[in-house]
């Protein structure tokens, strides 16, 4: 006979603060190997989003007072209309979008410059890249990448939208690693470093890469600490793909997390019942910049 | 019900400031701007501790001048005699300066100011020229949310409003002072902080005067407060407080935690 599972704890939804939008899907040009979703250029799992639908979600997160957008993927830049959609969003809040770079030419830096100063609210680029060096990095996101990505910082930077630097720890961070990030930020020519390190999520590809969670990896009643809710994704967010609307971003390939085909219906409390729950209380992930 | 002051009569002119941050000094001034001024009432949003010198300096001059004092999250950490500010950074550099600052304040403030601001209210509600004036420290779901200018947008402030039955709504905790008159007419003001400059190159803080001099009016607008930052970086210095602390004193340049402002607000300082 079994043991039952204890119960997992249930998180409130006390407000819609913010709205992620899967841009592109799972479409990606890279297909890095710690992708929690497996993105690449034939995963279209979840599809692009369409510019309707794109709309429709950022209308309806205003109805709820939504405070502040999200583009991620997949890579938002291969979005054909990924500009228009900037704009859209940047005349009606801030926005941050989950990169990897490669399609921000010294032009298109110049453009999203231009969107931003044009904006009241702030515009973030979040590039990532997961290693101070090509050794580190190459492995995980690609060969190549890290020059092709350490390029697109320095354009960004040279434009007047210095980027936030997003590390997920494959390999556990040390005492010398945030200073050799602010080095190599330093010679891009960003002297106001801005890092966000976070740990890997045990999904997808990184669960074949490394490893998927433990069986105590998971949340049970009781886990949660006060305020909690304010620093979960899913406390005051929730996630809109092409196919509906999920709690996070991290959970759109969980087919039991999908919770509605409208935002007015997900705006409801859920069950931290998903192992994936257990990095972002355990370890401190969190998507937001 | 109208707020009544202590002769019974409505006020006609407010000084409202926040984040004091241990600065005894921007504290004094802007206490005697808010007299000559003939202010009626002085409130105080919040975040008494942190950053300065001395945190038992503040006090006496809160509670000789009658202000009318909320409590802040860096007043409910230390109230609370907490192990840290709570104040959530994730860049190991902010995390440093945040906790000498803190522990520095902790040990300072003496047990009595620290039940003092374990008691303190969390907002303030009056009806003002006949409308619904609201004060919170961060915002009014919430302590430490911070309302800056280029993350908080119109339909944001619109719903945060409504849902707190606010005409004018006047929050602290970011530091850079703004407001804006929504479409529909309600207001929001960030009174900003006296505790140290905006992270504009300038030496001053700043608070806010509201007037309602004007029947069914609500007037209001930014005091710039100069004061001896000179003497408060010495002070700094004699207390062994970090140099890029003194150094925002004496350049008006944020130089720790910067992690939580916003891409806009962080193009606009130095660092």
């Amino acid at each position: 006979m079994s043991t039952p599972q204890p119960a997992p704890p249930t998180l409130p939804f006390p407000y819609l603060e913010t709205l992620w939008l899967q841009v592109t899907g799972t479409l990606c040009n890279l297909t890095c190997k710690h992708c929690f979703i497996t993105c690449g250029p034939n995963n279209d799992s979840h599809p692009m989003m369409t510019v309707a639908q794109l709309t429709q979600a950022v209308d309806d997160a205003i109805g709820f007072g939504v405070r502040e957008f999200y583009f991620t993927g997949g890579e938002p830049f291969l979005h054909p209309e990924i500009e228009e959609l900037i704009a859209f969003v940047l005349e009606r809040g801030p926005l941050s979008i989950l990169t990897n770079g490669l399609l921000i030419d010294a032009p298109r830096a110049d453009r999203l410059a231009k969107l931003a100063a044009a904006s009241p609210y702030s515009l973030d680029l979040r590039i990532s890249l997961d290693g101070f060096t090509a050794d580190q990095n190459d492995p995980i996101r690609g060969r190549g990448t890290f020059v092709k990505i350490l390029g697109a910082v320095t354009r960004c930077a040279a434009a007047g939208i210095p980027p936030i630097l997003t590390i997920t720890e494959v390999v556990p961070s040390t005492e010398a690693t945030l200073p050799a990030f602010q080095q190599l930020l330093a010679s891009a020519g960003i002297t106001r470093p801005r890092l966000k390190f976070l740990p890997p999520v045990r999904l997808g590809r990184e669960a074949r890469r490394d490893r998927g969670y433990k069986d105590d990896e998971r949340l049970i009643d009781g886990d949660l600490l006060p305020d909690e809710v304010f620093s979960l994704a899913c406390g005051t967010g929730r996630m809109v793909t092409a196919k509906g609307v999920y709690p996070c971003p991290i959970l759109i390939e969980a087919k039991s997390a999908r919770m509605s085909d409208r935002l007015a219906d997900a705006l409801t409390p859920i069950q931290l019942r998903h192992q994936a729950c257990y990095s972002c209380h355990a370890e401190g992930l969190r998507c937001r910049t | 019900m109208p707020h009544l002051n202590r002769d019974g009569a409505p006020p006609h002119r407010i000084v409202i400031f926040g984040g004091v941050y241990n600065n005894h000094l921007s504290l004094a001034a802007t206490l005697a701007e808010a007299e000559r001024r003939g202010a009626d009432e002085i409130y105080c949003l919040g975040d008494m501790g942190g950053f300065g010198p001395n945190p038992d300096k503040v006090f006496p001059l809160l509670h000789g001048a009658g202000v009318r004092c909320m409590q802040g999250n860096y007043d409910h950490s230390v109230g609370n005699r907490l192990e840290d500010c709570a104040c959530g950074y994730t860049d190991p550099r902010d995390n440093h300066f945040a906790r000498i600052s803190y522990d520095y304040t902790l040990a300072r403030t003496s047990e009595a100011n620290k039940d003092w601001l374990r008691a303190l209210p969390t907002g303030f509600r009056h009806t003002w020229n006949g409308k619904e004036v609201v004060m919170a420290h961060g915002s009014t779901r919430r302590t430490n949310e911070f309302l800056w200018a280029s993350t908080s947008p119109d339909h944001f402030l619109e719903h945060l409003l409504r849902d707190a039955g606010a005409d004018l709504l006047l929050v602290t905790h970011t530091g850079i002072p703004w407001s804006r008159t929504l479409p529909s007419g309600r207001t929001v003001i960030n009174v900003g902080a006296i505790g140290r400059p905006a992270n504009d190159g300038n030496l001053h803080v700043w608070a806010v005067e509201i007037d309602l001099s004007t029947p069914s009016a609500i007037r209001h607008r930014f005091l710039p407060i100069r004061y001896d930052h000179t003497a408060l970086a010495a002070e700094m210095r004699d207390e062994q407080l970090p140099e890029e602390f003194v150094a925002t004193i004496l350049t008006g340049w944020w130089t720790t935690c910067l992690e939580i402002l916003p891409a806009k607000e962080r193009a606009l300082g130095r660092f």
